[in-house]
């Protein structure tokens, strides 16, 4: 059973058609990555599914998104969050740069029962993120741009959820920092989060997911499996220089 | 234990002593329509600071919900206890005034909670700059319509609350302005207080910071707008309601945009969102108001005068975003502002 489907998503920004008709799914526990260059549609595929409104979205014109077999079109963003447990990691982290680390995190919890002990979920955040338990009390504006990224992960999972999107979580990261939030996310898999990725560094993207899709200028032009996108040629040429 | 209620006793015997001052007439009349409209002013920017300090919106037509509010309470309170020239004999026995008079204040403040919706509805799609002239438009909105009402008197304005209040003071003779302005202020000050501390008031937090962050972490924005316009709106038309029932007459160009300004100013000279600022400056602009009042027309080249010097040399407001707690930890023993 597919836990996301996306078929034949034809989308617009006012006049300009942004997806031509792309096709992928997801499977629960997978980690499944969207690469491509820039402008080819990683992001609008993410808004589409994640139902953000305008002027922020991209209008459906035809296609459907399926979430375990029901279509999400009408779905408000907020059941999105609340009901689908999916939870995305915005490119540029959006966070509340006024708040403090912790009062992100208790922000997430927004839409869950109030009357719940989170003291284990943040202390399982901090295990993830030691960076931030050291940050605790600091504005995050204050954070550098890998702790911010952190954050707005730990945020994404405060919120419950089971499914988790990122769009391009690795940008702006130096090289370290990078390959921590990577294994960071491997280690979240393994525990059986789904996550759909999305990235410009191909070549580490493909390395960390067990499927990938090739998205250039709006279609989609190579699908497989984590290593037989390594090994093609074209994929190769294309993004992983040569 | 004793130290738990507080706040409470001090606010009781506050609101005592004002009563039994005005009782005796120990304070003049003059003095004690300062302190009734020291209340409304509290009320107008306390619930202005939900829009503008805690949601981030830029609210400048407040004093249009606060008109409706004003007239819907003037109106239903004279149409249904006093005799008047154009309703007729009153509906319901006089007598019963006293007892329904809090609920005609609390029907004009919902009245103006749905004229609120004139604001929130737009503000799904339309954010910062353009929601502040939607605001405007709606305040030219509300006082146009009821100048253009004869029925209601029209631009020359509505009056006949006196009679309400007189049949009020009739039955038991106490200063009853007095009283109800004062249980409405803390009664706005209590459930703004309790709103921005609940889950809602995270939201409303949320949509201020970032509202496509806002939207991804679960916060139904459209909602929580609804919600805080409603609030702020009727919060607002509850001091509309006790304004015309203080000066016991009301006519539409007094809610002008000069008075959303003088809201907007209390906001701006508090602190962005800080509750316990919006009191203070509504006290401050109050009595500052008084004071200049020998300048008369000049007073309004002092007041906007200091706003210039307030903004040169303390742009965050008297308290910043802080609370009184904040800056004085030690009153956290007492009261909780968060």
């Amino acid at each position: 059973m597919t836990l996301l489907a996306v078929e034949n998503l034809v989308v617009k920004y006012g006049n300009i058609q942004a997806l031509h008709g792309i096709n992928f799914h997801v499977n629960p526990g997978e980690i499944v990555t969207l690469i491509g260059a820039n402008g080819a549609g990683k992001t609008t595929s993410l808004y589409a599914i994640t139902r953000l409104p305008p002027p922020e979205a991209p209008r459906v014109v035809s296609g459907d998104i399926l979430f375990e077999g029901n279509s999400i079109l009408k779905t408000p963003p907020s059941t999105v969050v609340k009901d689908l447990k999916l939870a995305l990691v915005p490119e540029g982290r959006h966070i509340f740069g006024n708040l403090t680390v912790m009062e992100n995190l208790v922000l997430a919890t927004y839409a869950r029962d109030q009357k719940i002990d989170f003291s284990k979920e943040y202390q399982r955040i901090f295990d993830l993120f030691p960076r931030l338990a050291e940050r605790k009390d600091q504005r995050s504006e204050s954070l550098s741009g890998g702790e911010q990224q952190m954050l707005a992960v730990g945020r994404a999972l405060m919120t419950g959820c089971t499914f988790l999107l990122l769009d391009e979580p690795s940008m702006g990261l130096a090289p370290v920092l990078k390959y921590d939030l990577f294994r960071t996310l491997k280690r979240l898999n393994e525990e059986g989060m789904t996550i759909l990725l999305i990235e410009q560094n191909a070549n580490l993207a493909l390395h960390l997911a067990h499927r990938g899709y090739v998205l250039d200028t709006g279609e989609i032009v190579a699908e497989g499996t984590a290593e037989k996108l390594l090994g093609n040629p074209e994929v190769k040429k294309a993004y992983l220089g040569g | 234990m004793f130290r738990k209620y507080t706040v409470q006793l001090i606010l009781v015997t506050l609101g005592g002593i004002i009563t039994y001052l005005a009782y005796e007439e120990l304070i003049g009349l003059y003095t004690l329509s300062v302190l009734m409209f020291m209340g409304v002013n509290i009320i107008m920017s306390t619930s202005l600071n939900l829009v503008n300090g805690n949601m981030g919106e830029f609210s400048c037509g407040h004093a249009g919900f606060m008109c409706v509010g004003a007239y819907v309470s003037s109106l239903l309170g004279v149409l249904l206890f006093s005799k008047d020239k154009i309703f007729g004999p009153p509906l319901l026995n006089p007598d019963l005034a006293i007892y329904f008079f809090p609920l005609v204040i609390i029907a004009g403040g919902i009245a103006a909670a749905f004229a609120g919706l004139l604001v929130a509805l737009p503000s799904y799609k339309t954010r910062g700059d353009y929601l502040a002239i939607i605001t405007i438009a709606a305040n030219y909105i509300i006082i146009s319509s009821i100048e253009n009402l004869n029925v209601i008197g029209g631009s020359r304005g509505f009056m006949g609350m006196k009679k309400v209040i007189n049949a009020m003071e009739d039955i038991i003779y106490l200063p009853w302005m007095v009283i109800w302005v004062f249980v409405f202020t803390v009664a706005t000050v209590w459930a703004l207080r309790r709103y921005t501390s609940s889950t809602f008031g995270k939201g409303v937090a949320a949509i201020c910071q970032d509202e496509v962050a806002a939207e991804i972490m679960s916060v139904n924005t459209n909602k929580i707008k609804t919600i805080t316009f409603m609030l702020s709106s009727g919060l607002a038309g509850i001091a509309g309601g006790l304004f015309a029932y203080i000066i016991g007459y009301v006519n539409p160009g007094s809610f002008n945009i000069l008075k959303s300004t003088e809201a907007l100013v209390m906001v701006y000279l508090g602190g962005m969102g800080s509750l316990s600022g919006a009191v203070l400056s509504a006290i401050l602009f109050t009595v500052l108001l008084e004071l200049l009042r020998p300048l008369q027309i000049i007073k309004w080249v002092v007041i906007p005068l200091l706003l210039i010097v307030l903004m040169q040399f303390r742009p965050e407001g008297i308290m910043g975003n802080r609370e009184l707690s904040d800056i004085f930890p030690r009153l956290k023993r007492f009261y909780k502002f968060k």
